[in-house]
C-alpha cells in the first residue's frame, strides 16, 4: 500500500458499508465490462523511497551538469546567476502547493507577488500593462501575434529572421490553423534589414515581430523598425532579454506595442529547458485584449487593500470559444522565482549583472578573435552572446571541448545553413576569466 | 495577522542590497564603447532596493496569506489537488537534472533524455495510446496540440471540409476556447438526465463536417459516461476522431484506458493526476498521447530509442511542428515519472479506487444536506447544488466563502455549467476517512447555518486576512501595478 494513499483497510471496509456496496468494484458499475483493464498495467514496480533515490541519482549522473562542465551556451537558455533564496523562498508550500488563486480570501501572498511581478516587467520593458506569465518566451511570441491580429483585425505577420528559431517555429505552428500568414524579412549583417522589412510590410500586415538582443546576441535598433511598422499601422511586438533590459532603452520608450520574452535569466535554473516562464507587457489600449491571467489590486469590504485576479472576462472560463486566448494557467511559481530574483538584484545589481556580462563577452570576443583561429562573422554591437567562426570543423572543436567538460556554444548552422562552422557563444556573469581564457586555449590546441 | 499589506516597492529604501556579486576580473572597457549610447536607457529601472532579510522576511510573510494542500484539504473540483511527495522535490534538484543547458549534445543529457522517454512510455501504457510528447506546458496547451493534431491528419487526407468540433455542454471552458485557437468552429451536445451525452443528439450533429469529439470520462459531473462505445461508433463511423480530455484521469487509472474506450487522443494533466504540485497556477504539464495512425503528427522533436541511445528526431515530415521551445516542462515531466515509479501499477489503481470511494463517501454522507442533481454512484468527483441554501438566500459562493473560516479550500463552484449553484467536491485519494468527517460535519454545519443564520455565511469569511474583495471595482478601474497605483 502507497504511502500517499492514507485510509486504511478497515477505514475502505467501513466506507464501502456506509456507501451500502459490497465491493469496491460497484462503485465502477458504469465501465462497460469490455473495457475493463484486465490484471495489473505493464508498469515496473512500485519503488521504495532509497531504491527511487538511487534510480534517480543514476539517471541524473548520466547528464553532464553546469557546475562540472562550464558553460557557454546561451541560445535562449542562460547560465545566470541564482541567489539561494529563490528557492528557499520557492520551496514554501504555501506557494508550491497552491492552485491558481481563485478565492483571493486565501491567496493573498500568490495574487500580491504576482502584482509586484507585473509592476517588475513594467519596468523592465516601459510598458503599461503586464500579465501574470506565459508558458515561455516562444509561445508569448506567439500569444502576442494572436493579439496583434485581433486588435488590428489583419493576417499577415512578419517576423525577423533573426528571432530564435524556435519561437519561429513555435509561431508558425499557433497560426497554421488560424488563417494568420507568418513571413520572414532577412538580415544584413547580423541585424534586420530595413529594406527588406519594408518591402514585405503589406496593408494586411498586423504587426512586425522582431527578437532584441536578437538570436545572433546583437543590438537591433529597435526604434527605426517601430516607425517603418507604425508607418503601416501595423504593431511592433520586441521579444526581449530581460537582463538586457537593465542597460538598454526600454522597448516601450521606443514604440513597441507588445513587449515579450524568455524570463528563464531571471533566477530560473536551465532544467533540460523547462519550466521557464513567457513575460507579456503591453500598451494601455491593448489592456482588455491581452491573454492570460492579470492580477489588479482592490479593496476588501472593510477597505483595507487587496489584490484579485481581474479582466476576467477576457478568458476561458467565462468566455469559452470567444476567449483572448486558451491559456488557462501562467506559469506562477517561475514568474515568483523571477519577483524574487529581480527583488533580490534590486536596481543596481541588475545593472551589475548586465554589465559584468557584457565586459566579459567582449573579452571572450577579443580573445577568441586574437588566437587568428576564429574569425568576425557580424560587425554589429552585441550584449552577451556573440558569433564567430572557426577556421576548422566546428563539430570537432565543440566535441573535442566537451571532452574537456567545456560547453562550447551553439552551432548556428543548424538553424542557418549557409553559416556553416560558426559558433554563438554566450558569456554570463558567472563565468571567471580564467574560465574564458581556459576555453581559448583549449579551442585553438588541437 | 496580517494587519497592513505593504509591497516590495513600498518596503524599499535606496542604497539597501540583497546580492552579492564578484568584481569584474576581465579588462573593463568603457560601456559606451561596448553599446552605442543611444541604445543605453538613461536611468535604471527602478526595481525594489532592500536587504536580502527584507527581501526573506516580505516573500515569507506573503506565504503565509497562501493556503496549500500542506495546508489542508484541498477538496477543488476538477483540479485533483492531492498530496505532493515531498521526495519529488528533492529529485528534481538534483544537480544532474537542474544545471542541464537544453542544447547539449545528445551523448551529455542521455539521463534527461531517457526520463523524457521512459515517461511517454508509461504514460502510453497508462492510456492506451501508442505515443507520446511531453512538449505541452499545460493541460490547455495539450488541448490546443491534440486539436492540431486532429486537423492535421484530416488536412493530409484532404479531407478539408471538417470545420467543425462536438462538445458537450457540460465540457471545461479551456475546450471550446482551445479549439477556437486551432481553427474550428464550436457546436455543442446536450447531456441527458443521467448527466450523459444524449446520443439521439450526437448522432443528429455528426456528419461528415465535423472533425471530432471532445470529451472527459469520466465528465465534469464526475459521472462515468457508460455510452462510450457507441459514442465512439458513432463518431468513428462518419469519420471523426475522438480526443479525451484526461483532467479526470485519477478516476479510472488501472481501471480503464482511454484506448480501450476508443479515444484517438488524449491530453493528461501531469499537475492533477501525477501528483506534480500546482506551484500557484503552473507551471503543469499537458503531455498528448496518440494511436498509431496520428504518431507522424505528433509535434516535433521527438524523443527515440536507437537501441543504445536516445535521441531527438527532427525528421518528422507530417509533424505539426513545435508547441513550445526545447522539450516540455522537463522538470515537471520528471516528478511525474518518480510519482509513477513509486506508485507501480498496483499503487496507480488503489490511488484511483480510492479517490472514487472518498467522492462516494462524501456523496453518501451530503446528499440528505445539498441538493445532489444526479443521483447515482459517481467517480472521483461529486457535484452538489446549493439550490436548497438558495431559498434562504444563500448561494454556493456564499457556502465557499463559510468553508474557509473552517479551514478548508472551498469546492469549485459554479462549474459544471448546466448544475446551478454548483458545488463540485473532488477529495482526491490522499485524504483520510477522518478529514472527510471532518469536513463533512463541517459542511453540515454550514447547511444549518443556512437555514438559521444566513447572514453569517454571506458575510462569510470572517477569519482571513482580507475579507471579501471588490471584484467589480477591480475590473473597472484596473490598478494593475504599482505605478498606476501611484499615477491614477
Amino acid at each position: 500500500m502507497s504511502k500517499y494513499i492514507p485510509n486504511t483497510d478497515e477505514q475502505k471496509r467501513d466506507m464501502l458499508s456506509e456507501i451500502g456496496v459490497a465491493d469496491i468494484n460497484d462503485l465502477f458499475c458504469d465501465i462497460p465490462e469490455e473495457i475493463r483493464v484486465k490484471g495489473p498495467l505493464n508498469l515496473p514496480k512500485s519503488l521504495s523511497d532509497i531504491e527511487l533515490t538511487k534510480h534517480m541519482q543514476m539517471l541524473s549522473d548520466k547528464n553532464s551538469d553546469t557546475d562540472h562542465y562550464t558553460c557557454f551556451i546561451g541560445a535562449g537558455a542562460y547560465d545566470h546567476y541564482i541567489p539561494a533564496i529563490i528557492d528557499h523562498l520557492i520551496s514554501r508550500q504555501e506557494f508550491y502547493t497552491a492552485y491558481t488563486p481563485y478565492q483571493p480570501e486565501i491567496s493573498q501572498g500568490t495574487l500580491q507577488a504576482i502584482f509586484e511581478y507585473q509592476s517588475m516587467i513594467c519596468l523592465l520593458t516601459g510598458m503599461d500593462v503586464s500579465n501574470a506569465s506565459l508558458y515561455d518566451g516562444a509561445s508569448a511570441v506567439a500569444e502576442a501575434v494572436l493579439l496583434a491580429c485581433r486588435a488590428t483585425g489583419r493576417t499577415h505577420v512578419l517576423a525577423a529572421k533573426t528571432l530564435h528559431p524556435e519561437s519561429r517555429e513555435v509561431l508558425r505552428t499557433y497560426t497554421k490553423f488560424s488563417g494568420i500568414t507568418v513571413d520572414e524579412y532577412g538580415f544584413l549583417n547580423g541585424i534586420a534589414d530595413l529594406s527588406d522589412l519594408e518591402a514585405r510590410l503589406s496593408p494586411d500586415t498586423a504587426a512586425v515581430v522582431i527578437q532584441n538582443p536578437n538570436f545572433f546576441g546583437i543590438i537591433e535598433d529597435l526604434k527605426e523598425i517601430a516607425e517603418l511598422a507604425h508607418k503601416n499601422k501595423s504593431l511592433l511586438i520586441a521579444s526581449c532579454d530581460p537582463i538586457s533590459l537593465a542597460l538598454l532603452k526600454p522597448p516601450g520608450e521606443l514604440g513597441a506595442d507588445i513587449v515579450v520574452g524568455e524570463g528563464q535569466s531571471l533566477g530560473n535554473p536551465l532544467s533540460f529547458g523547462g519550466p521557464y516562464l513567457g513575460f507579456f507587457a503591453a500598451s494601455k489600449q491593448l489592456m482588455r485584449k491581452i491573454p492570460g491571467r492579470v492580477v489588479g489590486e482592490t479593496v476588501d469590504l472593510s477597505g483595507k487593500r487587496g489584490f484579485v485576479l481581474t479582466l476576467q472576462t477576457r478568458e476561458q472560463h467565462i468566455r469559452r470559444e470567444k476567449a483572448t486566448s486558451n491559456i488557462c494557467t501562467n506559469h506562477s511559481l517561475n514568474a515568483l522565482a523571477a519577483t524574487i530574483y529581480l527583488t533580490a538584484m534590486g536596481k543596481n545589481g541588475l545593472r551589475e549583472v548586465a554589465e559584468l556580462c557584457a565586459q566579459k563577452a567582449h573579452y571572450a570576443y577579443s580573445r577568441l578573435i586574437e588566437t587568428n583561429k576564429f574569425s568576425q562573422v557580424f560587425s554589429a554591437p552585441f550584449f552577451k552572446e556573440f558569433a564567430v567562426k572557426y577556421r576548422g570543423d566546428v563539430h570537432e572543436l565543440t566535441a573535442r571541448l566537451l571532452e574537456q567538460k567545456i560547453l562550447a556554444g551553439y552551432i548556428l548552422e543548424h538553424d542557418y545553413t549557409d553559416m556553416d562552422n560558426v559558433l554563438l557563444v554566450a558569456v554570463t556573469e558567472k563565468r571567471t576569466k580564467h574560465e574564458i581564457d581556459t576555453l581559448v586555449e583549449r579551442a585553438v590546441c588541437v | 495577522m496580517k494587519t497592513e499589506t505593504q509591497t516590495i516597492f513600498e518596503k524599499s529604501r535606496p542604497g539597501k542590497k540583497a546580492y552579492s556579486l564578484p568584481e569584474c576580473d576581465v579588462p573593463k572597457t568603457p560601456l559606451s564603447e561596448l553599446i552605442p549610447g543611444n541604445f543605453l536607457r538613461d536611468t535604471p529601472p527602478e526595481l525594489p532596493e532592500v536587504s536580502e532579510v527584507d527581501a526573506v522576511r516580505h516573500f515569507t510573510e506573503l506565504s503565509k496569506w497562501n493556503y496549500g494542500v500542506d495546508s489542508g484539504f484541498y477538496p477543488l473540483g476538477s483540479c485533483t489537488m492531492k498530496y505532493n511527495p515531498k521526495i519529488n522535490e528533492e529529485i528534481v534538484r538534483m544537480k544532474g537534472f537542474t544545471q542541464i543547458h537544453p542544447y547539449q549534445s545528445g551523448e551529455s543529457v542521455q539521463g534527461c533524455l531517457e526520463v523524457l522517454y521512459k515517461t511517454g512510455e508509461m504514460l502510453a501504457e497508462i492510456t492506451g495510446m501508442d505515443k507520446f510528447s511531453l512538449q505541452p506546458a499545460a493541460g490547455a496547451h495539450g488541448e490546443l496540440c491534440g486539436l492540431m493534431i486532429m486537423k492535421a491528419w484530416h488536412e493530409s487526407r484532404n479531407d478539408t471540409v471538417r470545420k467543425k468540433i462536438i462538445i458537450p455542454d457540460s465540457a471545461h471552458g479551456t475546450n471550446p476556447a482551445s479549439a477556437a485557437v486551432a481553427g474550428f468552429d464550436v457546436v455543442e451536445v446536450k447531456s441527458d438526465e443521467n448527466g450523459w451525452i444524449d446520443l439521439n443528439s450526437l448522432r443528429e450533429t455528426m456528419s461528415s463536417e465535423i472533425a471530432g469529439l471532445m470529451l472527459t470520462n469520466p465528465n465534469t459531473l464526475g459521472l462515468f459516461d457508460g455510452n462510450i462505445l457507441e459514442i465512439a461508433d458513432i463518431v468513428h463511423e462518419k469519420g471523426g476522431l475522438l480526443y479525451y480530455d484526461g483532467a479526470n484521469m485519477n478516476a479510472i487509472m488501472g481501471i480503464t484506458r482511454p484506448g480501450d474506450m476508443g479515444f484517438d487522443i488524449v491530453h493528461l494533466n501531469l499537475h492533477k493526476t501525477f501528483s506534480t504540485p500546482h506551484g500557484g497556477g503552473g507551471p503543469g504539464s499537458g503531455p498528448v498521447g496518440v494511436v498509431e495512425k496520428l504518431v507522424p503528427f505528433l509535434p516535433k522533436p521527438v524523443i527515440e530509442y536507437s537501441g543504445k541511445s536516445y535521441y531527438l528526431d527532427y525528421e518528422r515530415p507530417l509533424s505539426i511542428g513545435r508547441v513550445k521551445s526545447f522539450y516540455g516542462n522537463f522538470a515537471v515531466v520528471l516528478k511525474a515519472y518518480a510519482y509513477i515509479l513509486s506508485m507501480g501499477p498496483e499503487g496507480l489503481r488503489q490511488a484511483s479506487e480510492t479517490a472514487v470511494l472518498n467522492a462516494n463517501y462524501i456523496l453518501k454522507k451530503l446528499k440528505n444536506d445539498y441538493l445532489l442533481p444526479y443521483d447515482r454512484v459517481c467517480m472521483h468527483e461529486v457535484v452538489f447544488s446549493a439550490m436548497k441554501q438558495k431559498e434562504y438566500g444563500v448561494t454556493a459562493t456564499d457556502i465557499a466563502k463559510r468553508l474557509l473560516d473552517f479551514g478548508y479550500h472551498p469546492p469549485t463552484v459554479y462549474f459544471p455549467l448546466i448544475v446551478k449553484e454548483a458545488l463540485m467536491i473532488e477529495p482526491t485519494e490522499t485524504e483520510s476517512k477522518e478529514t472527510l468527517d471532518q469536513f463533512i460535519s463541517a459542511m453540515k454545519q454550514i447547511a444549518k447555518e443556512a437555514e438559521n443564520d444566513p447572514e453569517c455565511l454571506k458575510s462569510a469569511p470572517h477569519n482571513t486576512v482580507v475579507s471579501r474583495l471588490d471584484e467589480a471595482r477591480a475590473a473597472r478601474k484596473p490598478v494593475l501595478n504599482e505605478m498606476s497605483g501611484t499615477n491614477n
